[in-house]
């Protein structure tokens, strides 16, 4: 049956990749709130915060890719979900398909959306004056980063969709993904919280992330900000995916 | 091996669903080529049988063998042959009726998706609606094309759970005439309803399913039988509402949404 695992995948990712591109309205919702938050900040609050860089747009723009993500991925747990409650899950799963090749499908669309997402919230930093001397293979670090980042954030997301009762419950996980980076470096530098927020802000892992891709932007050297991130990823992602799988094998049998 | 194996066997087979005891011990045979209706009321179980021969549920106990093979241990040989409708239409609403039925064409690695599409659609008589997204259909046009993904492939067996359940006289006429279509090319169809005139009307066999077991099974002049003898009485042949709604109907010509070609519309 794995013999068609690729194949299938590819069919099934098309598929949704269609809902996608039917329905411009997700990636835009995706891209607008972060652009709206990244307005907000550089024009109205960015005056009275010092980050000790003189260009606030590229402080900021890292933590406003991570929230862009996160509400990227509740979009993966609502079509998952609506997938499931059509009734469509069950036709693919009665057929001779390789079961798995469902899942993945979303996964990877869940990536392209993303990824499309992000260019798009990008392109609006480098108009309100985002810059960056990063050469071809520092973009790749970051893209990188974002690409481990996104896999571990939808695999969470398949698990909400998954096991959701009602199409908000589907999305709720997202909103605390969405507003972690406020508790992080991603706005203000971590010095200047009370020493309680000070030390969950510094320990979790937007924080890692932001500042490894902040300093990938700036070219200054990463130090251990990028092994820390890069741990995070990975390890949220290894949990989400042995979550997930459990969750799956327990819906469909 | 010359003995014909029944495209459908079911033994003992028990489910619960915590502490509801859904099936208590289910058995019967489908022979090939046959259509089989389970009948019963609502949550007497139907689904839940056609589910766990569709490899989507595992039964607690028993066994259930689809041309032959185990559902528990030769899953992927069992949906190799069969097919599933289940109870609501489950049709992709972004697609269009075209891009659904190359969906499932290509999933069956089927050589040109296109064609066998088209000839579905004309066959369901889809054709005007194919490049039109799903969530515009009606119930009745999405039940078809449901149905129609379902002959994909041309699966020996097929479980077609309440086909008819929310579809307008027409509709039903149509999703019939399919099913006796089907079954005349020799595939077999188990079929569960809640509308004893629809096992009437199909079935070759029809199972009655009540409290978890199959209470009688037989063909309908065995189940008659069952019964006090038929009194002759006398009375008046009213034409029922469904057949005056028909009639109207069919005089007001054409109507793209009609049944299948054949059925209510005489040409």
């Amino acid at each position: 049956m794995t013999k068609h695992f690729v194949g299938d995948t590819a069919i099934l990712t098309g598929r949704s990749l269609r809902h996608i591109t039917r329905s411009m309205d997700t990636i835009i919702t995706t891209a607008v709130t972060p652009i709206a938050m990244m307005l907000l900040f550089v024009y109205v609050f960015g005056g009275a915060i010092s980050t000790g860089m003189d260009n606030y747009v590229n402080y900021l723009l890292p933590g406003i890719l991570l929230i862009t993500i996160a509400s990227g991925t509740a979009y993966t747990s609502y079509r998952l979900f609506m997938d499931m409650k059509s009734g469509i899950f069950e036709r693919f799963h009665s057929m001779p398909i390789t079961r798995s090749s469902v899942l993945w499908a979303h996964v990877l669309t869940s990536l392209v959306a993303n990824m499309t997402s992000l260019v798009v919230v990008v392109l609006a930093a480098v108009l309100m004056g985002f810059r960056s001397g990063a050469g071809v293979l520092t973009w790749l670090a970051v893209v990188g980063v974002l690409v481990l980042f996104t896999l571990a954030l939808t695999w969470l997301a398949v698990i909400a969709g998954l096991s959701a009762k009602t199409v908000d419950g589907a999305g709720a996980f997202a909103y605390p993904l969405i507003f972690l980076p406020f508790i992080s470096s991603a706005f203000v530098p971590t010095e200047t919280m009370p020493r309680a927020v000070r030390a969950f802000a510094e320990n979790q892992p937007a924080t890692s992330i932001v500042n490894a891709i902040r300093d990938l932007f700036a070219q200054r050297p990463v130090g251990t900000d990028i092994w820390i991130a890069l741990a995070w990823c990975v390890g949220i992602l290894i949990v989400a995916y042995m979550w997930a799988m459990v969750t799956y094998r327990r819906r469909i049998s | 091996m010359t003995a014909q194996v029944p495209a459908v066997h079911v033994q003992g087979l028990e489910k619960s669903y915590e502490e509801l005891r859904v099936l208590r011990g289910v058995d019967f045979d489908v022979a090939r080529g046959s259509i089989f209706a389970l009948l019963g009321s609502n949550g007497a179980g139907k689904t839940t049988i056609v589910n766990i021969l569709a490899t989507l549920l595992k039964p607690d106990a028993g066994t259930a063998r689809v041309s032959g093979f185990d559902v528990a241990t030769h899953a992927a040989d069992v949906r190799q042959s069969i097919s599933l409708t289940g109870q609501f239409a489950a049709v992709d609403e972004v697609l269009s009726g075209r891009e659904n039925l190359v969906l499932v064409a290509r999933l069956r690695h089927l050589k040109d998706p296109g064609p066998i599409a088209d000839a579905l659609l004309e066959r369901f008589a889809l054709a005007d609606a194919a490049e039109r997204r799903v969530s515009t259909y009606s119930g009745g046009m999405r039940r078809r094309l449901d149905i129609a993904m379902s002959l994909i492939g041309n699966p020996p067996v097929i479980f077609l759970d309440e086909p008819t359940t929310g579809l307008d006289p027409q509709g039903r006429l149509g999703v019939w005439q399919a099913v006796r279509d089907l079954a005349e090319a020799g595939t077999t169809v188990l079929l569960t309803t809640q509308h004893l005139d629809e096992a009437e009307h199909l079935a070759d066999r029809i199972a009655i399913l009540h409290e978890g077991r199959i209470i009688q099974n037989g063909t309908l002049t065995e189940l008659k039988q069952l019964h006090p003898p038929a009194r002759v009485e006398y009375v008046e042949k009213q034409p029922t509402l469904e057949d005056i709604f028909l009639a109207i109907v069919a005089e007001d010509g054409t109507d793209s949404d009609a049944a299948i070609p054949g059925t209510a519309t005489d040409e």
